[in-house]
């Protein structure tokens, strides 16, 4: 045992930090930190800058154009991104579509999509869960039609997230209706430009447009887009899943989480003293410091597992689980924290360029609360999780 | 005991239900949620001309209600249905302090309220009192027979349209003390008097509230020289007993919603009610829902009573907790549907949790019940 990074990962942890110091704007911080939009611009100007240094697909091989960092090398990254408010890198392209693309896509698919993920030409989405199709995702409905050189398709597509920036989208559709549910499946590459496709905003309850509906009439794509066999879509798509759950513990985000809380409740006073010497609070507060500390260390047991080799089963879900309970506790804390301040609704619109209202931490903690409910629903909900865990550990 | 509500409450309670259930719905709702106002004039005409209001009010206040579980009855259809509409304000904060505190000309203003033609808010919070009652800053001064006010007041709710702010303002002592509080009915037109209004995340519209050298005649004081901390505790204690009995309301339908859903929703070839995991955590939600339902009777049963204010943090606090349960395991039971703004759940777990920042979160009641029980 030994808790310690090596000489080599402390390097690199310095040399993160010195280039997210230098290269990250601070009203880009400052954005991500006030947990405001940062618009479609935002997300492709930092993703640019990524790319300059060679550090946006940190985990493709590099014969893609990939950094081919290790396990430690990415948690250290993520982890520093989200103490610096760095936005998060949009994984649709770059840690979901790019593997698939890498393991199962044929060479003209790979020369001509991944260096337009890696130059922001493409922007993904993800087309998988449907109206009738959440947890239990091969009960997908969406059909795609063999007719000559193209597959038709139509069926509706839902919770995709930032599909309004896309204008690509790979997409589950069933091309055997007749095959048992995983095996008529297929995977297809989708442009959003193709005449029959309807992008509609969902509104979440925190009043973000975030995700939407993506409805297919009749839309013709080309066979070449088919990635891999027909009907072997669902082996692609569970790969894809295993990578969409790297950095699942989001141990960066809770740092930086707790940070915040903690500064608040600095300058928050109840009865005349700060907040953080409340008793209460600052129980509370401790008993979240401590799980975390707990499942820095599960994350950085599985992580260097990985590291060594060994791909990380069910232990990601444990992580999911855990992971997003701690971070919708460090959002509940948060909430509470600001006291009436966390009542009005700090829009953009309303903030603008005026004063906040109250103290400037206050305005977007009671949405973000609400908000980072979808952690433990999207993804796989922590339901799901734990029924993987408990299959694979009892034996079932 | 007796735990059946008279027959004018009950019959109060079925009106009351079926009128949201036709009239509120989730799609009307959220047209008021994003209006201008915030909340419906017309909605509350027609719900003060089916007693919501009179309710509120004694007899010798021109109203037929005014006791705990009246409030207790009217609050929980309202929370049931997710009103929006600023009863709380007008009715139990901004009335029940005129009522209490006002001399004859002042409480001619009531049957106005009752009628539902005018609006009041209590402009008491300040931005850094966060649930402290006693804490005021805003200062009072005499000047000749006039009195002159200065200071700022913070989440103001339904400032905009109340045509009276019912302002605390400290007349003598330090920050903290009980005594020297003054409690003035300020015309919102007064000179001095700026209000910026914006809309709250679970629906309805606040203001923060500036009072610039607000210079009154003396008539315009509510109640005693420097004892206003004990109504404003009375009136803090009716509002409790409403937001607990709102919140309950909305638990209830939040654990409605979540079953109708659970035997409706359809996943791996079965009603996702019908796994045992799911099954155990919507029973713990029914057991949590009656315990917060006895502590909105304990709450309401002894407002009159001398052990209210424990009864009350007792109250709160079980509420705080059952209702953050509620409205998480709502939310995550539905999966993403719950998570739009569309579906009606979204609204009715933000009036749950919401509800933690209005007079203390769970934290707060659990050491005033420590406190008072020790005292």
């Amino acid at each position: 045992m030994d808790l310690s990074y090596t000489d080599e990962e402390k390097a690199f942890r310095e040399e993160v930090r010195a280039f997210l110091a230098e290269k990250l704007p601070k009203e880009v911080s400052d954005k991500v930190r006030a947990g405001v939009s940062l618009g479609k611009e935002g997300h492709d100007d930092w993703h640019a800058t990524l790319n300059e240094k060679g550090w946006l697909a940190f985990s493709w091989p590099r014969e893609f154009g990939g950094a081919e960092w290790n396990a430690v090398q990415r948690h250290i990254f993520e982890e520093e991104c989200a103490l610096a408010y760095a936005p998060r890198i949009v994984p649709f392209g770059l840690s979901m579509l790019g593997p698939v693309l890498q393991k199962f896509g044929s060479k003209a698919q790979q020369d001509y999509f991944l260096p337009r993920i890696l130059n922001g030409a493409h922007w993904w989405c993800q087309g998988y869960s449907e109206p009738g199709a959440g947890s239990d995702l091969a009960s997908l409905k969406t059909r795609a039609v063999r007719d000559g050189d193209h597959y038709v398709v139509n069926g509706q597509k839902t919770w995709t997230t930032l599909g309004q920036y896309a204008n690509w989208i790979f997409c589950l559709v069933r091309t055997d209706p007749e095959a048992k549910q995983q095996e008529g499946i297929s995977f297809l590459l989708i442009d959003m430009e193709t005449p029959g496709i309807e992008v509609r905003p969902i509104v979440l309850l925190d009043g973000t447009p975030e995700v939407n509906e993506v409805f297919f009439d009749n839309v013709r794509v080309p066979v070449e887009n088919l990635v891999g066999e027909e009907n072997k879509g669902w082996t692609y798509a569970k790969y894809l899943l295993t990578h969409e759950r790297t950095n699942i513990a989001g141990v960066g985000f809770s740092q930086a989480g707790l940070d915040a809380v903690k500064r608040i409740a600095r300058i928050e006073s109840a009865g005349g003293r700060p907040l953080i010497e409340n008793p209460h609070f600052a129980a509370r507060l401790a008993q979240i410091e401590i799980d975390l500390m707990a499942m820095a260390t599960t994350n950085m047991r599985i992580v260097s597992q990985a590291s060594a080799g060994q791909a990380p089963g069910v232990e990601s879900s444990m992580l999911k689980v855990k992971g997003t309970i701690i971070r919708q506790e460090i959002n509940d804390l948060t909430r509470r924290a600001v006291g009436p301040y966390a009542m009005p609704f700090a829009s953009e619109a309303i903030e603008g360029d005026n004063d906040p209202i109250g103290p400037d931490y206050a305005g977007p903690v009671a949405a973000q609360y609400f908000n980072n409910r979808k952690l433990s629903i999207f993804g796989g909900s922590n339901e799901i999780q734990r029924g993987i865990i408990a299959k694979v550990k009892m034996g079932g | 005991m007796d735990f059946n509500l008279t027959e004018e409450r009950r019959m109060l309670q079925e009106t009351l239900r079926r009128y949201l259930t036709d009239r509120y719905t989730t799609e009307m709702r959220n047209g008021i949620i994003d209006s201008e106002a915030g909340f419906s004039a017309e909605i509350w005409t027609e719900l003060a001309e089916l007693g919501v209001i009179g309710a509120l009010f004694s007899e010798g206040d021109g109203g037929f209600g005014g006791a705990g579980f009246d409030i207790a009855t009217v609050f929980g259809e309202l929370g049931r249905a997710g009103v929006v509409e600023p009863f709380l304000d007008t009715a139990v904060l901004g009335g029940g302090l005129v009522a209490a505190l006002g001399d004859d000309g002042q409480k001619a203003l009531l049957g106005d309220v009752i009628a539902g033609g005018l609006h009041l808010a209590l402009a008491h919070g300040e931005p850094a009192s966060r649930y402290d009652l006693s804490r005021v800053e805003t200062s009072m001064r005499g000047d000749g027979g006039d009195v002159v006010l200065n200071g700022r007041k913070a989440v103001v709710i339904n400032a905009e349209a109340a045509g009276y702010l019912i302002v605390s303002a400290r007349e003598s002592g330090g920050f903290f003390d009980l005594d020297g509080i003054s409690l003035f009915l300020v015309p919102v037109g007064t000179k001095g008097v700026t209000r910026r209004g914006y809309p709250m995340l679970a629906g309805g519209r606040a203001a923060e509230v500036v009072l610039d050298e607000v210079r009154l005649p003396g008539a315009a004081r509510l109640g005693e020289a420097g004892k206003g901390f004990a109504p404003l505790m009375d009136a803090v204690a009716a509002a409790n007993v409403a937001l607990a009995a709102e919140t309950v309301g909305a638990m209830e339908s939040a654990v409605e919603l979540t079953r109708e859903y659970l035997m409706t929703r359809k996943q791996f070839g079965r009603p996702i009610g019908t796994f045992q995991a799911l099954q155990h955590r919507f029973a713990d939600l029914l057991i949590e829902l009656e315990q917060a339902r006895s502590a909105v009777i304990n709450a309401a049963g002894h407002l009159e009573a001398r052990d209210r204010d424990r009864q009350i943090a007792a109250a709160r606090n079980l509420i705080a907790r059952a209702g953050r349960l509620v409205a998480e395991e709502a939310i995550q039971m539905h999966g993403g549907i719950a998570m739009t703004q569309e579906y009606e759940l979204a609204h009715i777990a933000k009036r749950i949790v919401m509800a933690d920042h209005r007079f203390g979160d769970a934290d707060y009641h659990l050491e005033r019940f420590i406190a008072l029980s020790a005292a």
